[in-house]
């Protein structure tokens, strides 16, 4: 393996890892601060104890999330210079806003929040995690604002002289159609997994007959969350889909496994192709399924890979301008899937538990423990899908990923980082993983029980 | 003033505001072990930077980023430049971090005090290896990639320079632990402030006096007699039981010590061997556009952040002690 190859392996594994806890962090930031303002508003105390339960969880998945983002602050500089050379005008902008404007206030008010339950007013501290919770949103739309400029450039010029992209129009770059799309996919994904994350955690207590009353409440709430929120996904990722056509035929046309254009083109939903040739040996479609999935009419016309090849080869030059088809093609399809198995149980569990219901038997408690991995699968394909269905570009048509690499980095040392990154991510899993089964084992604190004193140990984070 | 010398000057505020911030929470880990004689001692110590160092963390993200958007050539230089020291700095800031958050909820917190000694003590002195590296330049060649190995950055000047910033730290981290308890903890931190305050005052002094004899300039000789009279000015408070001015008085040594550094830089961002490859406040910049929507976003917010996160501060402004009856 060369630089390039390690340092995409790197990049890919890093990026994936951190959004393993970002997605929670943004949904349930949100259920934590809706429950402690329903205490606020009832002052019932199952409320208190579930906003604490649910925080202590949060805060664990939290700590993640900000330990991994750190790399990615840096990685740019570190294995894609000459990315950061050329697009630094444009793409820093976003990054920096993120900083100044998300990561001060998400950092700065949850650490309030932690420690100030007996420092504020109820009302202040009730708006402190509130505040955080919002950071975290504006973070996502930041980076997603900067992602989306790589998938579709706008609001630039190339500069003849120095050869670098340059900002021309920050409005452009901070509305892009892209981002427009994205930032409410992500978010509704998001939601998905916290929803799917809190029905899971409140099965197991449930199996175990624990707090009944209060697991009851937060599945319900969970179970009405994912719902909301597959349906939300599924729309926005519509959405997504009919912009990608436009912008990123190539990705469409790879995820479709679409080789030639059609008109009223079915949705592929099995496929084994041949690369080589260009063609499919077995194809199963629903008839129709693309064209009004990209075009929103059944007979629209849908482009396929072999002729977006030709025209971007006369185009950008000579060159392999496809993906890696069975992969955009895969993890597209599974993206979905997962989805809809996480909608499909939250459905079942809702009629489960209608009018005061529990379900009896094991079997939906253990299908809603595995559910939870369903999103975190859905959320990482959806970025594999998108970033390697780009491919070969880093920054589409303007900058292919073999030239964003660092010249001075040399294989050793991304091999030293890849392999460092990799092992500490691992063993930090496995605590992450101990740390939260503990909590949910330890379950909520007891009625009443009273905050431990002041000024040692703040009532919520030990 | 040239928008390129207002963001060199941002992104200079924005590295003091991390080392002096992020200075005492490196500080408060590397004399955990010190300091901390027992569990109820050390739980005391990490509450001190408990609500506030992931907020001091984000000075240097935002450092990051701002350099980024603004010279972005001095970013991709730097940091693929120095690849493995800053991939160990980012190993112990992860390391670090899930110390921080994990300790108390853990329950053998042992091997996480030990996890978040070295995430303190590593990159307290490899910052200071990078900036002495930065201040007097390292081969660059003409696209501006760095071409000198890792020991090329570990040359006794820069080794010098990183001690330097770790006795620093560890003396903000002391102040601060003074400053913030009471009883026998903060007695414990006089004791240690008695040594780390001539030992910042001769390391720190060798390596800026250095610093002034090669590459220095005659009006940063100013900032030189400062950190010095600051620092001792810190003992000299400690020891008439005014723990506000000895913190403020070292707040100030570490700024004086990092606009050294700075003005000593300025205009370059980061010097090569061959001054023609030199990477300059002009041509590491980002376009004129840039800059300026970059100075209207960090006008509005800037005071925004400084305005809350001090809030912050005044929030937990109370002294911490342990428990009644405790030990
Ligand atoms: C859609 C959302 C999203 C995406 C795509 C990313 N992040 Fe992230 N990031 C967050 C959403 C987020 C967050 C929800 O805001 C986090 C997660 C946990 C947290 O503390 O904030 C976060 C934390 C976080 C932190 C730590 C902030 C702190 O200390 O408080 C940094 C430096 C980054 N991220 C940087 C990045 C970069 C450079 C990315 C691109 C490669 C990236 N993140 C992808
Ligand atoms: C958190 C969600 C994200 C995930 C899971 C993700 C995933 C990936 C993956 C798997 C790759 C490797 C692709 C390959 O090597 O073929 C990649 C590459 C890359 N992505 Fe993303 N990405 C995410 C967000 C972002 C964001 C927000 C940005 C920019 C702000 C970004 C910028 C890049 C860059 C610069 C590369 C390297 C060049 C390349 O290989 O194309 N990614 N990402
Ligand atoms: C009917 C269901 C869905 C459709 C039609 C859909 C559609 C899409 C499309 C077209 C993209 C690629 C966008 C691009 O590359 O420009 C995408 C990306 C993505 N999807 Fe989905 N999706 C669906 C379900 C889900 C679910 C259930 C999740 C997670 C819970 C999810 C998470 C993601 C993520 C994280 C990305 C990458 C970020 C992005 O580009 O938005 N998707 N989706």
């Amino acid at each position: 393996m060369d630089v390039l190859d390690l340092s995409r392996w790197q990049f890919g594994i890093t990026t994936v890892y951190h959004f393993l806890f970002v997605p929670l962090t943004i949904g349930l930031s949100i259920v934590v601060a809706g429950l402690q303002t329903a205490w606020h508003r009832t002052r019932k105390p199952a409320y208190l104890r579930l906003t604490k339960f649910w925080g202590r969880l949060f805060l664990i998945n939290f700590a993640m999330g900000v330990v991994t983002g750190i790399v990615q602050e840096f990685q740019f500089g570190m294995n894609w210079s000459d990315y950061s050379r050329f697009v630094g005008d444009v793409f820093g902008a976003p990054l920096a806003m993120e900083g100044l404007m998300a990561f001060f206030l998400e950092s700065t008010f949850l650490g309030l929040w932690i420690f100030g339950w007996d420092r504020l007013s109820p009302r202040l501290h009730l708006a402190t995690i509130w505040v955080a919770a919002i950071g975290t949103n504006i973070s996502a739309y930041f980076i997603l604002a900067a992602n989306s400029w790589m998938q579709h450039p706008v609001g630039y010029r190339l500069n003849p002289v120095t050869g670098r992209a340059e900002l021309t129009d920050i409005w452009a770059v901070l509305t892009n159609s892209t981002t427009l799309v994205t930032f409410p996919h992500v978010i509704f994904g998001a939601f998905v997994t916290a929803g799917a994350f809190v029905l899971g955690v409140s099965a197991w207590q449930l199996a175990r007959g624990r707090e009944v009353g209060l697991f009851r409440t937060s599945a319900r709430l969970a179970l009405t969350v994912t719902l909301a929120a597959s349906v939300g996904v599924a729309l926005s990722g519509h959405w997504q889909a009919q912009i990608m056509t436009e912008q990123q035929p190539m990705k469409m046309a790879a995820a479709e496994a679409l080789w030639e254009d059609e008109t009223s083109a079915g949705f592929s939903l099995f496929a084994v192709g041949d690369v080589e040739n260009g063609r499919n040996h077995i194809n199963l479609q629903i008839p129709y399924g693309l064209s009004l999935l990209s075009t929103n009419t059944p007979d629209g016309r849908v482009e396929g890979i072999n002729d977006i090849q030709a025209r971007y080869e006369s185009l950008y030059g000579p060159g392999d301008y496809r993906p890696v088809v069975g992969l955009a093609y895969w993890s597209f399809r599974l993206m979905i899937g997962f989805g809809a198995l996480a909608a499909l149980l939250a459905l079942a569990g809702l009629w489960a538990t209608r009018r005061g219901r529990l379900p009896r038997g094991p079997w939906f408690h253990r299908l809603a423990i595995l559910g939870i991995g369903l999103p975190f699968l859905a959320n990482s394909l959806g970025w594999i899908f998108t970033e390697m269905g780009r491919q070969p570009w880093t920054v589409f048509g303007i900058m292919r990923t073999a030239a964003a690499v660092s010249p001075g980095v040399d294989v050793t040392e991304v091999a030293v980082s890849l392999a460092g990154f990799t092992l500490i991510y691992a063993v930090l899993a496995v605590v992450e993983i101990r740390l939260l089964l503990k909590f949910i084992r330890i379950g909520p604190d007891d009625e009443g029980e009273p905050d431990r004193p002041a000024d040692t140990v703040p009532a919520l984070s030990y | 003033m040239e928008l390129t010398t207002v963001w060199f000057l941002l992104i200079a505020v924005l590295w003091t505001g991390y080392f002096v911030l992020e200075g005492f929470d490196f500080g408060v880990g590397i004399l955990l072990p010190l300091l901390g004689r027992d569990e109820a001692d050390r739980r005391v110590l990490v509450q001190t930077i408990g609500p506030v160092w992931d907020g001091n963390e984000v000075w240097l993200l935002v450092a990051g980023g701002a350099t980024f958007a603004a010279f972005p050539e001095w970013y991709a230089t730097l940091f693929s430049g120095f690849y493995l020291p800053l991939f160990v700095i980012l190993v112990a800031l992860i390391v670090r971090g899930v110390a921080l958050e994990f300790r108390n909820k853990s329950d053998s917190p042992t091997g996480w005090d030990r996890a978040f000694f070295w995430g303190s003590l590593g990159p307290a002195f490899l910052w200071g290896v990078a900036f002495a590296n930065i201040v007097v330049g390292v081969p660059l060649d003409a696209d501006h990639e760095y071409t000198g190995s890792l020991l090329t950055l570990l040359n006794p000047y820069a080794l010098l320079g990183g001690l330097a910033t770790l006795v620093l730290f560890t003396l903000q981290g002391a102040l601060f632990v003074r400053l913030k308890t009471g009883g026998e903890l903060r007695e414990r931190a006089a004791r240690l402030i008695r040594v780390a305050a001539p030992a910042a005052l001769a390391v720190g002094g060798l390596f800026l006096v250095i610093t002034q004899l090669t590459v220095g300039r005659p009006v940063t000789w100013a900032t030189v007699a400062l950190a010095a009279a600051a620092i001792a000015g810190a003992l000299v408070a400690t020891v008439r039981g005014r723990d506000g001015w000895a913190f403020t008085a070292n707040t100030v040594a570490i700024v004086a010590v990092t606009v050294t550094l700075f003005a000593t830089l300025w205009p370059d961002v980061m010097p090569a061997l061959d001054p023609a490859n030199s990477l300059t406040v002009d041509n590491a910049a980002s376009s004129p556009y840039t800059l300026t929507v970059m100075t209207w976003v960090a006008a509005v917010f800037t005071p925004l952040v400084l305005a809350y996160q001090g809030w912050t501060y005044w929030v937990f402004r109370r002294r911490l002690t342990r428990p009644l009856g405790d030990g």
